[in-house]
């Protein structure tokens, strides 16, 4: 990994996620009906840190899934590598409640859309709104984040490496050079 | 990490890390099976077909609903209503499907090998339902996935396979499967049904059954199977039960903690006893959910590799 620089720190994530949290409450009118759902890896634990964050301030713990969306993914053709699948753990009912999926960086926006598929397998949500951390641009799909930690605009040969605590062993932000495919 | 065959023939010679690999992506299956939706739209686009020149119900579905819930476009082969009957070869027959752009076959046949064969005669990628007394790869695996889910290991387990072994497919590749995977396999059942040299596939044998339940954390037991004239080997049915026949009393009497499979189909009150089938140690039904999630995770790792 060659890093380019350091965007974010640990205080600086911290402080992003209690701005996240507080949008939430503001846009939904409180926690009412609301549930977290995290993409793995990541997404996991950064839905595990706003929900404490909004246990916090409004005294309500959320429910929190966890969604592999790798069985929803289109690239199986054009893909080398066999990607690693992993289970997805939602155990409460999302039909009629409102969902917020949480991931780390929003790039072409695939992601998001083999989890908005994913999601409708398990229900149908009254709504479901998109909490990202770094929105870096080059959208391929209609896609648009609802919560937004950073906008960074990247180039091509540029990637945001998001670390945190319980994974990678810090919490921070990374510009980087792209791995050569 | 993909699977090192782009086929499964059998589990002789499979690698520990691909069966690993197949037990560990079919937790994932198993967790979509439990949703509302039991749909994903892994193989989308993707033509399977389902070539059965033998009697299967079991097999048959668990493979049509695994690749159903893949998103799969599975087609159903019986022969009972095909022009095999007008005379063609297997090798036409597969060679004609896959002029219709097939890719992937599952095909059980009773001619030991045949799996084999259709490797080299067309590019699809094939997976062995059952080849005569030869293999029943997806069978042990589902069971080695059973066992996994219910004790939480196969490594030092010690497993008992009983019945008609000389006979038996599901035998040969759970013996193959669950050593490769470090347990300890024992085979018990008549002499006149236990091959010869199975010694040397490094099985031990055990004549006793009620040897067998002490001995063992684990028995898989298998259907004697009165269509392959498996009533020539012992005397009668009466001796059979009276010497090989699980019964609750038996268990009783030998041990309390064991798990007992099955592949089904069940004779009822021949190799297991009606409240044993029913009972509290077996997981029969466990073993056939289970089947779909080991089938779609064997479609998915060979139907996505490049």
């Amino acid at each position: 990994m060659n890093i380019k620089a350091k965007l974010v720190d640990k205080e600086g994530l911290d402080r992003i996620l209690t701005r996240i949290a507080h949008e939430i409450l503001e846009k939904n009118k409180g926690s009412k009906n609301l549930v977290l759902i995290g993409m793995r890896t990541r997404g996991e634990f950064l839905a595990k840190r706003l929900q404490q964050k909004i246990k916090d301030i409004d005294g309500v713990e959320l429910p929190l899934g966890v969604l592999d969306v790798t069985l929803y993914r289109d690239d199986f053709r054009t893909r080398l590598k066999q990607p690693q699948v992993s289970v997805s753990d939602i155990t409460f009912d999302i039909n009629e409640k409102d969902v917020i999926l949480v991931d780390d960086v929003l790039y072409t926006g695939r992601t998001v859309r083999s989890a908005l598929n994913a999601l409708m397998d398990f229900g149908r949500p009254s709504s479901i709104q998109l909490c990202i951390l770094v929105d870096r641009g080059h959208r391929e799909l209609p896609i648009r984040a609802d919560y937004v930690g950073k906008n960074i605009p990247t180039s091509l040969n540029e990637e945001i490496k998001l670390k945190v605590e319980e994974y990678d062993g810090e919490d921070a932000i990374y510009l980087v050079e792209a791995e050569k495919k | 990490m993909p699977l090192s065959s782009r086929h499964l023939l059998g589990l002789q010679g499979v690698p520990k890390e691909d069966i690993q690999l197949i037990l560990d992506t079919a937790i994932t299956f198993r967790e979509v099976l439990e949703r509302p939706i039991k749909r994903v739209p892994t193989l989308q686009g993707k033509t399977i077909v389902n070539l059965f020149y033998e009697s299967s119900t079991r097999t048959r579905i668990s493979f049509e609903l695994a690749e159903k819930r893949l998103s799969a476009d599975a087609i159903n082969f019986a022969v009972s209503t095909s022009s095999v009957n007008k005379g063609e070869s297997l090798k036409d027959t597969v060679r004609n499907i896959e002029a219709m752009k097939v890719d992937m076959v599952v095909i059980r046949h009773a001619a030991a090998g045949t799996p084999l064969m259709l490797t080299k005669l067309c590019d699809a990628n094939i997976i062995n339902a059952g080849d005569g007394i030869h293999e029943h790869p997806t069978q042990a695996l589902l069971d080695m996935y059973s066992i996994r889910e219910k004790i939480g290991r196969l490594e030092g387990l010690k497993v008992c396979i009983v019945g008609d072994i000389a006979h038996s497919r599901v035998a040969l590749s759970n013996i193959f499967g669950l050593k490769t995977m470090g347990a300890k396999v024992s085979v018990c059942g008549p002499s006149t049904m236990i091959p010869k040299y199975i010694q040397d596939l490094g099985v031990d044998v055990i004549y006793n059954i009620d040897e067998a339940i002490q001995e063992n954390d684990v028995l898989n037991v298998l259907r004697i199977q009165l269509e392959r004239k498996a009533r020539e080997y012992f005397p009668s049915i009466r001796e059979y039960i009276k010497y090989f026949g699980i019964t609750s009393e038996r268990l009783e009497k030998n041990k309390k903690d064991i798990l007992i499979l099955h592949p089904g189909p069940i004779n009822r009150g021949v190799e297991l006893s009606s409240d044993v089938a029913d009972g509290p140690y077996q997981i029969i039904l466990q073993q056939v959910t289970n089947g779909v999630a080991v089938r779609m995770a064997v479609l998915y790792l060979l139907g996505t590799l490049n």
